[in-house]
C-alpha cells in the first residue's frame, strides 16, 4: 500500500478538512453508486420495460392460453415449486444437522458434497443424461444385467422425466442450501444445547426446542428464495430432457426460451409475463423480511 | 480400560451414532458422486467400451484427453480458444462486479447518501428476477446495442446478475467496520475517496475474494446467457460448444465427457482455494436476512 500512500499527499484538498459536509457526502454518495446504477438502468430498467412493451398485445395471451404445451407447462412448474423445493429443503435441514458432526470423515464428505454445487451444470447434467439412455446407459445395462429385462425408457416418460429432472435440480442446489443452513444452525448458543442436556432433553426434543425455533425464519426465507429461483431454473429441465418428450416437461423458464428460440419473442415475454403472478409475492414477502 | 457397565454403555452408544452417521454418509457419498464418477468414466474408457455399461473399463485410457487437447476433432477444433474466451469472460466479470459492488456499497454503508436505501432495494428487487426470466429481455437488448456476439455482451450480462447479490455481502461486511474508522480519517482530513481508497478497501479485502470468486464462477459456469448471446464458433465460450455436441445425434459422447471434466476441473480447484473465504464471506450473508 505505499503507492496510496503517495496519492494521499497529492490529492488532499484543504476544502475537505475535517468531517466533509452533508453535501459532499451526498455527491461522493452518487459518483461512488453511479456504475451500478448505469448497469441497472441500461440491463435491467431498459431491458424489463421494452419486453413489457413487447408483451402489451392481449392477443398473446389469447395464443398463448391456446398452445396446449403453456397449460402443461404451468402446472409442471407448480409440481417443480411445491414438490422438488420442499423435499430438498427438508432434505438439506436434516443434512445440516449431520454436518455438525464433527467426525474426520464427516468433514470429507463434507467437502465433497460441495462438488455438484462448485462444478458447471452442463458436464454433470448430461452426465446424467448418458446414464439414463434408454439403449446403451449404465442404468439400464445395469439393470438389464441383473433382471435380464429391459429397463424403463427413462426420459421418454413426461411424468419419470421430470421427476428425473427435480431430481438433477435437487442434486445440484442441495448443497448450497445445506451450507446456509449449516451456517445458521452453527449460530445458535452452544449453551442453550448444554442446558438442555443437562435436563435430560432427547435428540427430538432438542430438534423441536431449540434447534427449530432459532431456524425456522431462516428456514422460511431460504424456501422463499430457493422457490424465486427455481422458477428460472432453466438448465435442470433443459439439460436433462430438452422440454421433451413431446414438450411434455417444459417449465415457464424454458418454455420462454424455446419461444425465443422460435422467434417468437412476443410469447416468449408474455409466458414470463404469466409467471409474475407466481413470482412477485414471493418477492414481496422476501422484500420486506430482507430489505432492513 | 474400565469396562464398566457404565463406560460399556457409552461405547454402545457411540457405535450406533457412529453407525446411523454412516448410515446417512454412504448413500451421501454415493448420491454426490456418482454422476461425477460417470463423467469420469466416460474420458478414460475407449469409445467403445463408454458405451456397455461397464463400472470401470478393462483397458482405461487417456486417447480420449490427447483428443481434446490436441483438439482433433470438429467438435473440438477451438477448444483452447473457447477455454480462453471462458477465461476472458469470467475475469471480464469479476472485475466489473467487484468495481461496481464494492464503490456501491461503500456508498451505501459508508457514505450513506439519501438514496442509498432505494438503490440497496433496487439491486435486491434485481436478484430476485429469475435469470432465465431476464435472459429474453437482455438477449433482444443486447441485438439493440449491437453487441451479440461479442464477449462485453456476456459480461455485462454476468456483471449484472452478480452485482445485486455482491452489493448486498458487501455491504453487510461493510456495515460491521467501525464508525470510528471514518470518522478517524475525516479528521486527518481525508477525501471520501482517499477513505475509500485507503480504510476501506484494504479492510473488505476477505469479502472481496469471496465475491470476486463468486461472480468468476457464476460467469464461467453459465450457459444460458452464453449460448443466447454468443454465437460464432470462435466467440462462444465453452459450455456452449459442450451444448453443440447435442445438435447430432451420433457426437462422440466420450469426448464431450472429456472436454466437459477439464471444464469442470478449474471452478472446482477455484472453490477449494478459496474455500474458507466463500463460506464466511457469502453464507454469513445469508444468515444475516
Amino acid at each position: 500500500m505505499t503507492a496510496t500512500a503517495v496519492d494521499t499527499e497529492t490529492r488532499r484538498e484543504p476544502s475537505r478538512r475535517g468531517l466533509f459536509s452533508l453535501s459532499a457526502r451526498q455527491a461522493w454518495g452518487l459518483i461512488f453508486v453511479a456504475p451500478y446504477v448505469a448497469i441497472f438502468a441500461g440491463f435491467v430498467v431498459f431491458p424489463v420495460g421494452y419486453s413489457f412493451w413487447l408483451a402489451r398485445d392481449p392477443q398473446l395471451y389469447i395464443q398463448l392460453a391456446a398452445d396446449p404445451i403453456f397449460a402443461r407447462t404451468v402446472v409442471n412448474t407448480l409440481v417443480f415449486l411445491i414438490v422438488a423445493i420442499n423435499l430438498k429443503m427438508a432434505i438439506a435441514l436434516f443434512l445440516s444437522g449431520f454436518f455438525t458432526n464433527r467426525r474426520w470423515w464427516v468433514k470429507v464428505l463434507a467437502v465433497l458434497f460441495v462438488l455438484p454445487w462448485a462444478v458447471p451444470s452442463i458436464p454433470t447434467i448430461l452426465s446424467v443424461r448418458f446414464m439414463l439412455n434408454p439403449e446403451w446407459g449404465v442404468v439400464n445395462q445395469l439393470i438389464f444385467r441383473l433382471t435380464a429385462e429391459d429397463g424403463p425408457n427413462w426420459l421418454n416418460d413426461p411424468t419419470l422425466a421430470l421427476c428425473l429432472a427435480m431430481a438433477v435440480h435437487i442434486w445440484k442446489s442441495l448443497p448450497f442450501w445445506t451450507l446456509i443452513l449449516l451456517a445458521g444452525r452453527l449460530a445458535i448458543p452452544h449453551e442453550l444445547y448444554e442446558a438442555a442436556s443437562v435436563d435430560g432433553a432427547g435428540g427430538w426434543h432438542r430438534f423441536r426446542y431449540i434447534t427449530w425455533p432459532s431456524m425456522s425464519t431462516l428456514y422460511a426465507t431460504c424456501t422463499l428464495l430457493s422457490m424465486i429461483f427455481t422458477v428460472g431454473d432453466f438448465n435442470s429441465v433443459y439439460l436433462l430432457t430438452g422440454g421433451g418428450p413431446a414438450d411434455l416437461t417444459h417449465v415457464l423458464a424454458t418454455l420462454g426460451i424455446r419461444y425465443l428460440r422460435l422467434d417468437q419473442v412476443g410469447l416468449a415475454m408474455a409466458t414470463i409475463v404469466c409467471a409474475l403472478p407466481l413470482i412477485l409475492p414471493l418477492v414481496w414477502v422476501l422484500m420486506k423480511r430482507l430489505s432492513k | 480400560m474400565n469396562w464398566s457397565p457404565l463406560n460399556w454403555r457409552k461405547i454402545r452408544r457411540e457405535a450406533g451414532l457412529e453407525a446411523a452417521l454412516l448410515l446417512v454418509g454412504i448413500p451421501l457419498l454415493l448420491w454426490t458422486l456418482i454422476p461425477i464418477y460417470h463423467m469420469v468414466l466416460f474420458a478414460i474408457s475407449p469409445k467403445d467400451a463408454a458405451f456397455s455399461g461397464q463400472l470401470w473399463p478393462t483397458d482405461p485410457t487417456l486417447r480420449n484427453f490427447a483428443t481434446v487437447i490436441g483438439q482433433r476433432h470438429h467438435f473440438l477444433n477451438h477448444f483452447w480458444l473457447q477455454m480462453f474466451n471462458s477465461l476472458v469472460i469470467s475475469v471480464g466479470t469479476a472485475a466489473i462486479t467487484l468495481g461496481v459492488a464494492t464503490a456501491a456499497a461503500f456508498a451505501i454503508s459508508r457514505l450513506r447518501f439519501k438514496g442509498g436505501r432505494v438503490v440497496m432495494n433496487l439491486a435486491l428487487l434485481t436478484y430476485f428476477i429469475p435469470a432465465a426470466f431476464l435472459a429474453v429481455p437482455m438477449y433482444k437488448t443486447m441485438g439493440m446495442y449491437g453487441l451479440l456476439n461479442n464477449d462485453w455482451s456476456l459480461v455485462l450480462a454476468m456483471a449484472t446478475i452478480s452485482s445485486p447479490y455482491a452489493i448486498w455481502i458487501l455491504r453487510q461486511a461493510s456495515d460491521k467496520l467501525p464508525q470510528e474508522l471514518d470518522e478517524a480519517a475525516m479528521i486527518d482530513g481525508a477525501s471520501p475517496f482517499q477513505l475509500f481508497r485507503m480504510i476501506y478497501l484494504p479492510l473488505m479485502v476477505p469479502s472481496m475474494i469471496a465475491v470476486g470468486t463468486y461472480a468468476l464462477l457464476l460467469a464461467w459456469n453459465e450457459y444460458l446467457y452464453a449460448f443466447l448471446l454468443l454465437s460464432k464458433d470462435t466467440a462462444i465460450t465453452l459450455p456452449v460448444a459442450l451444448g453443440n455436441f447435442l445438435s447430432a445425434d451420433d457426437s462422440p459422447w466420450e469426448l464431450l465427457m472429456t472436454a466437459g471434466f477439464l471444464y469442470a476441473l478449474p471452478p472446482a480447484l477455484i472453490y477449494y482455494a478459496f474455500r474458507r473465504f466463500m463460506s464466511s464471506g457469502l453464507t454469513a450473508g445469508a444468515v444475516k436476512g
